[in-house]
Formats: structure tokens, sequence, C-alpha cells
């Protein structure tokens, strides 16, 4: 699968502890929030990926195995999204959503995470627009649906849920916290 | 450029009991899951990726002039960490050569005893993962017994000692590592022995290990006869050797009994293992010395080294063989069973010659610690 990320960092052929030190370079140049892919032939790496970016707060989003090569998916970290105060006042929380899901009336999930978060674990038919591309793929919306906004803390949904009103859409609700607490039905691809 | 010390001398060091300081920098899944282990070993860890930006936070655990040697995976991190403690004003450091993979293969030779007609018994202790491998030498004559796959260690052994490698057994067919036997055996000319009973679905020839069946090392000299063992594997045998040795694979071990689930049978296995336990072994002499195929605590070796023990003094104290209720017992070994040895069912498969993974990939199913006993 293609995910598109911010940024491609190359540790081939490195080993330990090589793949790590180049990424904690790398990843310092990202924005918060921006996605890293790490391309990397040392099988150690998935584990070590993982714990460092527990450790430093560093989402870690998933490993796909690739003719032998392992790509890590990694989005730094981002103070932003510890700020549990949202802005927008028209919020529903999980339950809500599924039981919105299982009803008659049709609705649209809208996915503001980065692509690569999305593609990794993601609610069966949302639609995924990240953050920053919102603004130009407004149009891709159908206006007279209610329109449910998820992320994964619930922040990035917030400022999506603004902008989605400021721009005239009627019925756009902010679901919290998101995905990072969701146990409903998912799927990758 | 800071120092490295070999896996032989660290073996030294844990075999001599000498206080042994040990900073293992891999990430603490890994560190948790097994660790160098020793009666004077003392392990800190602190992943090596917490200390790229410095490793001032050490000096909470250690002082800068205390000797510490850095341990990781395979090398490469321990040496970097210990590159920067040595920058940050430690001044005793070093660095494990090949971190946690050599220490795996590391195969440390103990000599058990003088046999009879000038031949000796060896037995291979490998501290990293609890495996016991043995050589038998008479004349100008090998056996070797339950050997891993670092066969080389063997042969390089053999050729020091001037003798040729005839014969190499498995007790079993082995769950947690990958046997070097039958390569060893294709190396050397020599014949590979494997209990019938473990070997119906192997891909290769095999010399039926059968009691009845003796070998010998050297013209006639030392005895190596089967003594079959059910309870491990439906095929485990035991060997007693010189008639004062008994070799009892991973039936029964110094401070514990062997476990019956590794291919899936507790139930059905239980009870040979009792068999085997409480009747079989029973009926030998209190005398013969025990050497199992495994140790699972860093106590069970000895002085020297040697992880051994007389049979009746196990009657004794081994609370394996200490259950009268045959219930109990079944209880005890089918509710006690440990987690079962990382990929073994793959290490069973290559074992069989159903599998043949690369170098790299053995190693990677062997990394973890041995789990093949049942604690009572």
């Amino acid at each position: 699968m293609g995910i598109t990320v911010n940024e491609t960092l190359d540790a081939k052929g490195f080993a330990c502890p090589m793949p790590i030190v180049k990424t904690k370079k790398a990843i310092a140049h990202l924005e918060p929030g921006q996605v890293i892919e790490v391309q990397a032939t040392d099988k150690g790496s998935t584990a070590d990926i993982k714990a460092w970016a527990e450790s430093t707060g560093h989402q870690y989003l998933g490993t796909v195995e690739e003719d032998e090569v392992l790509k890590h998916y990694l989005r730094k970290a981002s103070d932003h999204e510890s700020n549990e105060e949202t802005e927008y006042e028209e919020v529903i929380d999980l339950n809500e959503l599924r039981q919105r899901m299982d009803g008659e009336e049709a609705i649209i999930i809208l996915d503001v995470r980065e692509h690569a978060e999305y593609a990794f674990n993601h609610i069966p038919g949302s639609i995924n627009i990240p953050l920053g591309e919102l603004e130009d793929r407004m149009d891709e919306l159908e206006n007279d649906k209610e329109i449910n906004v998820i992320c994964r803390t619930g922040s990035r949904s917030d400022l999506a849920s603004q902008k989605l009103s400021e721009k005239g859409f009627k019925n756009v609700k902010n679901v919290v916290p998101g995905m990072a607490q969701w146990d409903g039905p998912t799927e990758r691809h | 450029m800071s120092q490295s010390i070999t896996t032989k001398e660290l073996a030294r060091r844990v075999v001599n009991r000498e206080d042994t300081w040990i900073l293992d920098v891999r990430n603490t899944d890994e560190f948790d899951d097994w660790k160098i282990e020793g009666d004077s070993v003392h392990v800190i860890n602190e992943p090596y990726f917490n200390l790229l930006d410095g490793v001032e936070t050490l000096t909470e655990k250690i002082s800068k002039d205390q000797e510490i040697i850095v341990v990781c995976a395979k090398g490469g991190s321990s040496q970097m960490v210990a590159e920067l403690m040595e920058e940050a004003g430690f001044t005793n450091v070093y660095d494990l050569e090949g971190g946690m993979k050599a220490w795996s293969e590391h195969l440390e030779p103990v000599k058990i005893a003088d046999l009879n007609g000038g031949g000796s018994l060896y037995q291979f202790a490998r501290l990293g993962k609890g495996c016991l491998s043995y050589m038998a030498i008479s004349e100008n004559e090998a056996t070797v017994i339950d050997a891993n796959r670092m066969t080389d260690v063997y042969e390089r052994f053999a050729e020091e000692k001037g003798v040729t490698i005839k014969h190499t057994i498995d007790t079993h067919l082995h769950a947690d590592h990958i046997s070097g036997g039958r390569q060893l055996a294709e190396h050397t000319g020599g014949t590979y022995h494997l209990p019938p009973k473990d070997a119906g679905d192997v891909t290769f020839d095999y010399k039926p290990l059968d009691e009845g069946n003796d070998i010998t090392v050297g013209n006639t000299t030392i005895k190596v006869q089967p003594l079959y063992s059910p309870g491990h594997t439906i095929g485990s045998t035991s060997l007693i050797i010189d008639d004062q040795y008994l070799l009892t694979g991973d039936i029964l071990f110094v401070k514990s009994i062997g476990r019956p689930d590794l291919a899936g049978k507790a139930d059905d296995w239980v009870g040979d293992l009792r068999e085997t336990l409480y009747s079989r072994y029973k009926a030998l002499s209190d005398d013969l010395v025990v050497l199992p195929a495994h140790y699972s605590f860093v106590e069970e070796l000895g002085e020297d080294g040697s992880v051994k023990a007389r049979l009746g003094d196990l009657y004794q104290r081994n609370e394996g063989l200490q259950v009268d209720d045959e219930q109990a017992f079944r209880t005890m070994v089918t509710e006690n069973l440990p987690p079962q040895p990382n990929e073994y069912e793959n290490i069973r498969q290559t074992n069989m010659g159903k599998m043949n993974p690369e170098d790299e990939k053995q190693r990677e199913m062997e990394i973890g610690p041995n789990r093949c006993a049942v604690h009572g």
C-alpha cells in the first residue's frame, strides 16, 4: 500500500543503533503532527522504534513489511493534541456515533487524521481528509448529510468542525475523544 | 575508544561468581524476556535510545569509576553507549562483543570426569540459554550428545583433543533449540542417532536410538547405553555412560523436572513422565550422576561451572520427585506449565528437517530463555 508521508528516511542496511539514531535526527526537522516513513532492514528496529516512540511521546502508527524492507510509520509528537479543551460546541461521544452508524439515516464519518494514521486503523466506511487538506477538499463532502468528524483525540476534529461550520456546513458533529478510545469495528488498508 | 570484553571472559566471570555489573541497553520488553544472569551478576536496564541525548542520568545508578559492561542485542548499540559514557567521564566501561546474540551462542566446556581407560566426559554449558550438551571422548573417538547448532565449537574442541566425532545423539526431538546433531554428523562423517518415536515425521536418514543397542566410544572402552524414558516427548531416551553417568535429556533436571506439553500432549504424556521418574529411574543405582540437557537457575551451576547431581540425592531434594500421589503429580505438571519457548513449533519443524531457515533466522528463532522445565 502506498501511504502518504511528509518525509521518507532510508535506514536500510544499517544495524542497531543507527535506525533509531537516524530517525531521531530526521524527526527533529519535522513539524509537530507530520508523518515520517522509516525504511529499515534491521529486524530489531520494529520493537525499538515502538519503544522509543513510547518513551519520547511520538506516535507509532505501524509497520509494513515489503520485500524484506520494514517500513515504520511515525507521527511527530504534537503538544496541541494533549489540549483537551474543544471549542466547537456540537460534540458527540463514541457511543452516540455507534448509534448513528446503526441508525436509518445515512451519515458521513470524516476522519481528519494523517493518511498514515488512517491507513493502519480506521472505521469502515469513513472518509479520510487530513486536517491540512480540508480547506481545499471541502467540495468532496455532501452538505445535506450529517458529518461526524473524528481524529485521534478530539482536537484536530475540533478545528476541522469549526472550519466546516464556518464554510456553511450545517450539520457537523465533533466526535470525542476519538480513535484512541474507539473499540468498535476498524479496518486497515 | 572503549574496550570490549568477549563472551568467553564474561562466561568465566559468571562461572567464577565474580561481581559483575551489566548495563543492558536493549528495549525493556526484550530485557524482561531474557537477560544475563548469575549469582554475582547485577543488571541494570536502560534502553540505548533513552541515552542518545546524554548518559548523565546513569550516574543515579552507576558511579563513574565503577566497572560496568554494556550489553545490547548485537554489539552496535553497546559500543555507542560505552563511548558516550567514556566521553561523559565514566572510566571503567566495557562493551560485550557481539551482544546477547553472541552470548546466546557461547558454549563453555567443563570437564565432568575422567572415564575408564583414559576417556573423559565434557559438559558444554550454553550459559545464555541454559542448554547443556556433552562430549564423551575415548581413545581417538568422540560422541556428542544434544549438540547445539554451533557445531564448529564441537569440531574445534575435538580437533584440539585429537579425536574424531563418530556419533552424535539427540536424547529427544528438541523444541527449545535447533539441534546441531545432524549437521555435526554430516561434517565429521559420523552417525546421527535419534529416538525413533520422536522421528516419525523427519525428512532425513538417522540411526534409531533404541534401548539395547549400545554405542561405544573408542574401541570398546566406553559404553553409551540408551534407556527409553518417555515423558518430555514420547521418544525421550536417556543415556547411561560408562555405567556412572545418567544423561537425562529434558526428563529430569537438578532442581526441576521436564514438561510434557511441547508437542501439545501434556495430558497424554504426563503418565509416561511419572512412570519414567518414579519407576524407571528409581530402579537405577542411586550413585549415578545425573547430567541434564538444561538448567534453569544459575545456582544450579556448581563451583566449577558444571551442572550435575547424584541421582539418589535428587530423590531426596528435587521437588518434582517428592509427589507420591499420582493425581497430585498430574495436577502439578499440567497446571504449572510455564509459557512455551519462543518459536518452539518452528524449532521442532526445523529439527525434523521440514523447515530449513537461514542462519540469521535460526538465531532469531532461538532468542529468548529456555523454558523446558516444570517447577513444582
